[in-house]
């Protein structure tokens, strides 16, 4: 899983490179995204990855209620599959084992495992690890009810602002809004999971979507930050309830390698 | 405009670049990121020497993935230039001549590249399979228990990066 997810990409992923391929005007937003369409087909046919930073292992684990696990604990099970990954699959082991004497721990342990419980019997696994470029750009930022939509517009929008060329322009934004102070930045990475070709299912979000994917395109920062109409391929939003005096808002960026894979147990 | 040059740089090649610039680099660069750039600080606080001589070299702000067997290196983009501000200066002011990464500088840095006439580059961000295949020979000059951050010596072939900051003091990255 681990491997796959360094050396290729979802096919939402592939084709939203394609079309903004097509589409990007800037001669040398073009040369850009030209150079990232041969580098999917090197990464896949050299099996090599596609980048180097092959990220710190997000995990959300969606385990069925009906689930019994057997034979150890599941945490275990996924920091063995992430050494086991990430050391016979030639991936970089770029995790330190403590934020402050920072030693790298060696094998790209531990994962960082979100459990959530869900109806039904089974375990559903997502792997995205996440490069920490893009990851250093993003921000959490606790509005007031009365800074409304617009105070969201303007969050999001600064902040890939902010991130420019570090973020590895193309981009994928994952925006959370709503909940608590860690709820949003939650919803925010797991809004970088959703296929790019599946907006969100409530009308004013999706509406919100659109808009602010259109905003950032018209920044001008374009692939690579060197100008151009292409500065984030995608935008999904996860929103939920909050508190009557807040306004909570999270922007996960991510670069052009936005990966994913998914198991089903 | 598009140009192929050789790595260490000839000083009046490098005054010829300018922003947007399309460069082809062969020769030698150096490799270290964030943990090398401390180390190399630390040694020059300590009076010591460098592991090796910058004057005139390149550095490329890199950690690799691990290679497979029989290749030189494993996918081999940038990192973010920024993290490496602090030491840079300095660095540039002994003699570095140019940096390959991606992403902004402070302006400490921009005002050392015009005044010792260096030239930044960028490499694409994210595209570290096919820049990988650019890099013919790698070997280890120093810190090897940095593991992925250690400091490292490529032999390239047309290793593609684009002038994001010049030797006039022009930058890539603003936008008006
Ligand atoms: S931000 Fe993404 S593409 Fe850029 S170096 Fe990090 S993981 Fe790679």
């Amino acid at each position: 899983m681990c491997i796959e997810a360094n050396h290729s990409l979802g096919a939402d992923m592939r084709a939203a490179l394609d079309k903004a391929a097509e589409t990007e005007d800037s001669p040398v937003g073009k040369h850009v995204l030209a150079q990232l369409q041969e580098n999917l087909k090197i990464a896949e046919e050299d099996r090599i990855p596609i980048c180097q930073d092959t990220g710190m292992a997000v995990v959300f684990a969606d385990i069925g209620q009906d689930v019994h696990i057997e034979g150890g604990f599941i945490e275990d099970a996924i920091n063995e599959g992430v050494r086991q990954g990430y050391t016979e699959g030639y991936l970089r082991k770029s995790v330190v084992g403590d934020p402050i004497e920072r030693v790298n721990t060696g094998d790209n342990t531990p994962a960082i495992v979100h459990y959530r419980m869900v109806p039904g019997d089974e375990l559903k696994l997502t792997f995205c690890p996440k490069g920490f470029g893009s990851e250093n750009m993003s921000r959490v930022f606790m509005l007031k009810p009365a800074d409304g939509v617009q105070g969201i517009k303007d969050a999001v929008i600064g902040a890939v602002a902010d991130a420019g060329p570090n973020a590895c322009p193309p981009m994928v934004v994952g925006v959370g809004i709503g909940g608590t102070f860690e709820k949003c930045a939650l919803m925010a990475k797991r809004a970088l999971t959703r296929s790019l070709d599946e907006p969100s299912p409530l009308p004013h979000i999706r509406a919100l979507e659109e808009e602010l994917l259109a905003e950032i395109n018209k920044s001008g920062l374009g692939p690579a930050g060197l100008g151009g109409k292409t500065t984030a391929l995608g935008l999904n939003i996860e929103s939920c309830a909050t508190h009557i005096a807040g306004l909570p808002v999270a922007v996960n960026i991510c670069c052009h390698v936005n990966r994913h894979a998914v198991r089903i147990l | 405009m598009e140009y192929h040059l050789t790595s260490p740089f000839d000083e009046e090649e490098l005054k010829k670049l300018r922003i947007g610039d399309s460069v082809y680099i062969n020769g030698i660069i150096y490799v270290a990121r964030d943990a090398a750039h401390k180390r190399m600080s630390e040694a020059l606080d300590a009076g010591e020497a460098l592991p090796f001589d910058i004057k005139g070299q390149t550095i490329y702000y890199m950690g690799p993935s691990p290679a497979r067997p029989g290749r030189p290196i494993g996918s081999a983009g940038p990192t973010t230039a920024g993290r490496m501000d602090k030491y840079t200066p300095r660095l540039l002011d002994l003699g570095l001549k140019a940096m390959i990464g991606k992403g902004r500088r402070t302006d400490a840095v921009k005002e050392a590249i015009v005044r010792n006439g260096c030239v930044y580059f960028a490499a694409i961000g994210g595209a570290g399979a096919l820049l990988s295949k650019a890099i013919k020979s790698s070997e280890t000059v120093a810190y090897a228990d940095l593991g992925a951050e250690a400091l490292l010596k490529l032999r390239v072939e047309d290793f593609p990066v684009i002038v994001v900051a010049d030797t006039a003091g022009g930058d890539a990255y603003r936008r008006e």
